[in-house]
């Protein structure tokens, strides 16, 4: 078994390291949705899940079906990651718009948020199912079947590390990942939007009171956390090649996960998390088999709430950094 | 905040109408409330005739529809009411003692050959177990994180069920015993303690025996000591705390009670169905039973009925509409919380509790009206 591990090592590891990327990237929605509304935003998997099918809409338009090079490889994937934003930052802020807003206005319970949440989760997965898989996508009959990308990009080995190659998707996926993480660090940290997200974070009241436009920050906190989610879909869709109605479960479940590990309303917490739960779970994963994947990302959970709720980086969306 | 009459419009006046109602039930003298409950039992037992059936369900047999999912539902709904309607704590993992239950009765009936009703029994306090176990650690959590860790455990639960062989991994369990029958006890033209394959009415009058003791025990700890305490855990735990309530302890209860309840149903429907997968026991079943409390109104035993049982029905009503049913069941989860977040019939403690703003588990954050009053009257100058 320990033999296994030293085998498996650096794979798992450049595969831990991609799926944390996604997870990251997934989870910076949760953790900004919650700073700001203090809502745990559970429709978020399926802003995910409408992603992937956003930058599946380009290659599908385009006719694509054999493998790129160059210049128009590079067009596409670009294509593909703004499709995604489009479609995940779309389905964000209408979200927001009709199952959140109006409870917010009332100041209803988080059982009520929670409810409409699951009820908005559920109404979408079958929206793809039935009518945007079918009849956008030209599927009749299969909007339930799993759905793949024809292959864009070949996967050439980039480098190696200890004999062990590590492909140019995956290389993509991190490197991508990264990039957006610290495009939105920038944006909450140096822009004025981002001062508006950080304040309302700490004080809504306040926040108010400065003449912060909150219904205007709520909605920019779902559209930039609906962005991440839709990179997160293309990013995963082009290097894993498939998709389907109900992918955004699990991908959600974990996400959040990895928002709570960092710490919740934290989002170098998401990153740091993020990464953490690719690694763990692959890890694991060498010692139990894949089947049990899911059950240790889930025992991470529960561990972690139990016995530091704050997570890593504790919760710090709200507190100072101002 | 412009208070509006609480008379005007529908919704009001069926508020109102349902407190009238309720006031006229308390003022009701001992004997007329055993005449309705009589009746309600009476109704529940008549319920699977035909000519009944030919309305509620022209499409599939009305009978098996009463136990499943009808039937089940509304004793979910009860066992969950008492975790989340009383107590306030959120529990998206329902379905784990469902699935706890239902493998107690498959593993004890096939491996062991013990009998159901030895089963019921143990596996009730296999469930209650189970809950205690799950809660000793979680219980310390609030609100929503309490919601994502049952969500973690139902899940482990169900994974852990599929990648398990020595329970039948994905296969699950086949050949589960049914309940001991004994023959020739005729009523009407149903022999009520037939146990097998054919009718569902022995089944259907085993589960409503099976309810009517289950609420009979809860509405009794709900007036109880116990009760008021949950209440108060659910207004406001810290308050709870300070004024002697040893909080822990009786948020420990609710789940254990609530599991018992879910474990019990899990027993009889294992016994029923013959065959279980862990694919029965989904995260959806937990939404679905979530939603019936809420939708119902929480915390109110006949609203939370009410609701399991429209959950329940609907879809199987319409199934004309089957492909769209589920995308019909959340939008109308959607606008259900935007237009009656108290349910459909509430207890009044609960619509007063909501009115204040919390409803026991805290608002969203942000609620400032604000900048939508302002950009109001910017408008009107």
């Amino acid at each position: 078994m320990f033999n296994d591990f030293i085998n498996q090592f650096w794979p798992s590891t450049i595969d831990g390291l991609a799926f944390g990327s996604i997870y990251a990237l997934i989870a910076l929605g949760y953790t900004m949705v919650y700073g700001v509304l203090r809502l745990i935003n559970f429709a978020h998997s399926e802003v995910f899940m409408i992603g992937t099918f956003g930058a599946m809409f380009v290659p599908f338009v385009l006719g694509i079906d054999s493998a790129l090079t160059g210049l128009a490889l590079v067009g596409v994937i670009i294509l593909m990651i703004l499709a995604g934003m489009l479609a995940s930052a779309g389905t964000a802020v209408a979200l927001e718009r009709i199952a959140y807003r109006p409870l917010r206005r009332r100041g209803a319970s988080r059982l009520a948020a929670l409810i409409s949440a699951i009820g908005a989760s559920i109404f979408l997965q079958e929206l793809f199912a039935l009518l945007v898989i079918p009849n956008l996508f030209d599927r009749p009959q299969q909007g339930r079947i799993q759905m793949g990308l024809p292959r864009l990009m070949e996967r050439t080995e980039l480098f190696s590390i200890f004999g062990h190659s590590v492909r140019v998707d995956q290389v993509l996926v991190i490197v991508a990942a990264l990039g957006m993480m610290i495009a939105l660090d920038r944006l909450v940290n140096r822009t004025k939007i981002g001062r508006g997200i950080r304040a309302t974070a700490q004080n809504p009241e306040a926040a108010v009171l400065m003449g912060v436009d909150i219904d205007k920050i709520v909605r920019m906190t779902f559209l930039i956390g609906g962005g991440m989610a839709g990179v997160a879909g293309a990013l995963y869709l082009i290097s894993y090649e498939n998709t389907n109605y109900l992918i955004g479960f699990l991908f959600g479940i974990k996400a959040f996960t990895a928002a709570v590990l960092g710490g919740i309303g934290n989002l170098r917490g998401a990153l740091v998390g993020g990464i953490a739960l690719g690694l763990v779970e692959n890890y694991g994963a060498i010692f139990f088999g894949s089947d049990w994947k899911h059950v240790i990302s889930f025992t991470i959970l529960v561990l972690v709430l139990m016995f530091r709720p704050t997570g890593i980086l504790g919760e710090s969306l709200q507190q100072a950094r101002a | 905040m412009n208070e509006k009459n609480p008379l005007a419009g529908f919704r009001g006046r069926l508020s109102h109408f349902a407190d009238q109602m309720h006031d006229r039930w308390l003022n009701t003298p001992g004997w007329q409330r055993w005449i309705v409950y009589a009746a309600l039992i009476v109704g529940a037992l008549l319920l699977p005739s035909e000519s009944i059936g030919a309305f509620m369900s022209p499409d599939t047999d009305w009978a098996s529809i009463l136990f499943f999912p009808i039937g089940t539902f509304v004793l979910l709904a009860i066992g969950l009411n008492v975790v989340v309607g009383q107590a306030g704590l959120l529990d998206l993992g329902f379905v784990a003692f469902y699935a706890v239950g239902g493998y107690s009765m498959a593993l004890l009936g096939t491996r062991m050959g013990w009998d159901f009703w030895l089963i019921m029994v143990v596996g009730i306090g296999i469930c209650a177990l189970s809950g205690i176990t799950l809660g000793a650690p979680t219980l310390r959590l609030r609100g929503d994180y309490l919601a994502i860790v049952t969500l973690g455990f139902g899940e482990i639960i169900r994974i852990t069920a599929r990648n398990t062989d020595e329970i039948g991994g994905p296969n699950g369990i086949r050949g589960i015993p049914h309940p001991p029958s004994i023959e020739g006890i005729m009523i009407g033209d149903v022999e009520i303690f037939k146990y097998g394959v054919l009718d569902p009415r022995p089944y259907y009058y085993l589960l409503v025996a099976l309810a009517v003791v289950v609420i009979i025990l809860v509405k009794r700890w709900e007036k109880s000591r116990v009760g008021r305490a949950w209440a108060a855990i659910r207004e406001d735990e810290d308050a709870a705390e300070v004024m002697g309530v040893p909080t822990f302890r009786f948020k420990m209860l609710a789940f254990a009670i609530g599991a018992s309840i879910g474990g019990a149903m899990g027993v009889l429907w294992a016994a029923k169905s013959i065959s279980i997968n862990p694919n029965d026991f989904q995260f959806l079943l937990s939404a679905t039973i979530l939603a019936a409390v809420v939708m119902g109104g929480a915390g109110n035993l006949p609203g939370v009925m009410l609701g399991a049982f429209l959950v329940a029905w609907l879809p199987e009503r319409f199934r004309g509409l089957q492909e769209y049913r589920m995308l019909i069941f959340g939008a109308v989860l959607v606008a259900l919380m935007i237009f009656r977040p108290e349910g459909l019939l509430p207890s009044r403690q609960r619509k007063a509790e909501l009115k204040e703003g919390s409803g026991g588990m805290g608002t969203l954050g942000a609620e400032v009206p604000g900048p939508q009053s302002h950009g109001e009257e910017v408008a009107s100058k």
